[in-house]
């Protein structure tokens, strides 16, 4: 039995290592639960450590990764290894294969060869940006201005209507208040107590391209992405290019730019074509379920190259509108004087935005900034901007 | 009889074995939580997609154990007046007039009376206390992802006291702790905190032979051919790409339909036609009629001949 405890001791920082919040009254418990069930069938002991260790679908496939590797070394009831390695080969494999990123970061500032580095540095910057130059043809020390201003960047993404009651001195009256404040006073109406739908900020889901074509906005857009995240509260985040990735915690992590650093540092491996109709069908089917409820304002940002079927694209962003309050295309692209939305990307998606404006300079975020706390609490209000 | 009367299941076979006796097939990775649940006595949390029998598992669980299901289930804006009890202000303000052709009233009684059990509506949280037969409820909370966060933050009260305290009334304690089950569809992450309380459970859609069994058990019409086509045509229609997949129940319902068809076999017409009863989305509708389903078929008469 003793084996046994210090083997589960050792196998539960195997798992924080591996990035899984494991406490040690869960591990108590599984003690006391392995005595129960026995250790008899591998099995049985791997159910029980997954039902007591675990409370996230997401770490699942981490948990299953280190028990194997844990147990199938060396047996369930005999202990005598070198626990460190041990610990290590975990958290190297766990990582590696279900895509954890790293615990310890070292910040690459001096090696980089592309100008990311410059970002990473942070240091303050002098420049004034102009706030009606291109992003596409801002220098590194504008692009390091602007970094700042956009991280910084306050937003308010208006406010939607929740299904939970609050007092309030003015709106319907609350019958159930009146009754039970009244009840106490012989039933005569004295106070009439009123109430109203709480409000809560509107969700916002962000999708942006990130393909070649991209490259010289992706940048910019993306500080813009991680300043609304941080921002506006109930935010989530997309990168697409052939493929989608969501985002959303490592843009809205509090700690400093090194997330968004990272970012862009690896916006190189993205590059490429544009499907939009691919990355929104996977949006639609894998994330669609858990990230728009309550009908959120959808942000597409793209210059809408899309080298997909045309077809796939018409019919997903048919399917995204239908469940968001406002779809909005943001299209660096427009801001030139000379663009006219001919590719057959874009002229699919006219079809069905609610709001196709530009993001090519400062001027156009403040713009959007404004329109987005302007927005009607209704799905898809009347007025467009195309 | 496999479990006796009030208590807990000896050890995971007996409680594989008595839901089983309920026509609710628990593999080991099931099981395991689910006995882990009722020996610490802490609530079982468990997600998975939508019909892949979550609810289910807390229905086996109350006949397995013989004792009352008690259901909340949850949806945006649920409160306390809904969750655990609310006065019936109508009934009070009626008592209220009646009394008031009554002489010589007593008024400090009469608001005693009013505030009593009497003018109670109990909702599902506080039944599940007041349960007062010799084993205790199964109290199931019902896709909770649906709930709001400040309800989640109710309910993490809830669950590690078993109180509820009524201003007028004082608080009331269960005397014996309900078997609690939370599921959730997984729409949203519910908080760490609450799930943390729980032994966790991840259930997936059934593998072809579990599904098997439970169509053989649950439509007991279908031939067994049918029964094996049916339920491989539905395995590997999971695999498709589809915005929603077919859950349990949708098998079981096409399964039913067929059988009501007088179908001993799969084919392609018939699939067509009854389509409607898997998918409920007209784009996976349209996706994959026609020559998908032919190739879906195909590859489904592999899997069931296997």
């Amino acid at each position: 039995m003793t084996a046994l405890v210090t083997n589960l001791l050792l196998f539960g920082r195997v798992l924080r290592a591996a990035g899984l919040q494991v406490h040690h009254g869960r591990l108590v418990d599984a003690i006391r639960a392995l005595e129960w069930t026995g250790v008899g069938s591998r099995n049985d002991v791997r159910a029980v450590l997954r039902a007591l260790l675990v409370h996230r679908h997401d770490d699942l496939a981490i948990f299953d990764e280190a028990f194997d590797l844990f147990f199938r070394a060396h047996g369930s009831s005999e202990l005598n290894l070198p626990l460190f390695s041990l610990g290590e080969r975990a958290r190297v494999v766990a990582k590696r294969e279900a895509g954890v990123p790293p615990r310890v970061e070292v910040e690459d500032i001096a090696g980089g060869t592309s100008s990311a580095a410059a970002f990473a540095v942070g240091a303050y910057s002098p420049v004034e940006v102009s706030r009606s130059k291109d992003f596409g043809e801002f220098t590194a020390g504008e692009l390091e201005a602007a970094r700042r201003l956009l991280l910084r960047m306050p937003w308010d993404p208006g406010l939607r209507r929740t299904r939970r009651w609050e007092r309030a001195t003015q709106g319907p009256i609350d019958l159930r208040r009146i009754l039970r404040r009244n009840v106490m006073r012989g039933g005569a109406l004295v106070d009439l107590p009123r109430r109203v739908r709480r409000e809560a900020p509107r969700p916002i889901v962000v999708l942006a391209d990130v393909s070649g074509s991209m490259d010289r906005y992706s940048r910019v857009l993306l500080y813009f992405a991680c300043g609304l995240a941080r921002s506006a509260g109930h935010v989530e985040s997309f990168l697409f290019a052939t493929r989608l990735t969501r985002v959303t915690r490592r843009v809205a992590a509090p700690g400093g730019h090194r997330a968004v650093t990272r970012l862009v540092r690896e916006l190189q491996d993205w590059g490429g074509g544009t499907r939009i109709g691919e990355a929104l069908r996977t949006f639609n089917t894998t994330w669609a379920r858990r990230v728009m409820r309550h009908g959120p304002v959808v942000l597409i940002v793209s210059d809408g190259w899309d080298r997909g079927d045309p077809a796939l694209l018409d019919r997903e962003l048919a399917r995204v509108r239908r469940s968001c309050a406002r779809l909005i295309w943001l299209n660096p692209l427009l801001g030139s004087a000379r663009y006219e939305p001919l590719t057959r990307g874009m002229q699919m998606a006219l079809q069905h935005v609610d709001d196709f404006l530009p993001v090519h300079n400062l001027t156009s975020v403040e713009r959007l900034a404004t329109h987005l706390r302007r927005l009607p609490q209704g799905r898809h209000g009347t007025h467009r901007h195309v | 009889m496999t479990l006796g009367p009030g208590s807990a299941p000896a050890s995971v076979d007996a409680l594989q074995q008595a839901l089983a006796e309920e026509q609710y097939i628990a593999e080991r990775a099931l099981a395991v939580p689910i006995y882990l649940a009722l020996r610490l006595k802490r609530p079982l949390f468990l997600e998975g997609e939508a019909g892949v029998g979550k609810t289910e598992v807390a229905k086996a669980l109350a006949a397995a154990l013989h004792t009352s299901l008690i259901r909340l289930q949850c949806y945006e804006g649920l409160d306390v007046s809904h969750a655990v009890y609310e006065w019936n202000y109508p009934r009070q303000l009626l008592e209220i007039r009646l009394l008031e052709t009554t002489p010589d009233l007593d008024r400090t009684a009469v608001a005693r009376e009013l505030f009593t059990e009497t003018f109670l509506i109990k909702r599902p949280l506080l039944r599940a206390l007041e349960e007062t037969g010799d084993r205790p409820p199964v109290l199931l909370i019902d896709e909770i992802d649906r709930a709001d966060e400040e309800f989640e933050g109710y309910l993490l009260e809830f669950l590690s006291d078993f109180q509820v305290t009524i201003p007028e009334l004082g608080t009331i304690r269960a005397s014996q702790p309900p078997v609690v089950v939370v599921t959730s569809n997984r729409t949203r992450e519910v908080h760490d905190a609450l799930k943390r309380r729980c032994v966790y459970s991840w259930i997936p859609y059934p593998d072809f032979e579990k599904e098997l069994t439970i169509v053989t058990s649950k439509v007991p019409g279908a031939s067994a051919r049918l029964a094996r086509e049916v339920t491989a045509f539905v395995q590997e229609l999971r695999t498709a790409d589809l915005y929603k997949s077919a859950g349990i129940s949708e098998t079981l319902d096409w399964a039913a339909a067929l059988v009501a068809l007088d179908r001993e076999v799969l084919d392609a017409d018939v699939i067509e036609e009854t389509l409607g009863l898997l998918l409920k989305n007209q784009e996976d509708i349209d996706s994959v009629r026609g020559e998908r389903i032919q190739t879906l078929l195909a590859r489904a008469m592999d899997l069931a001949a296997r």
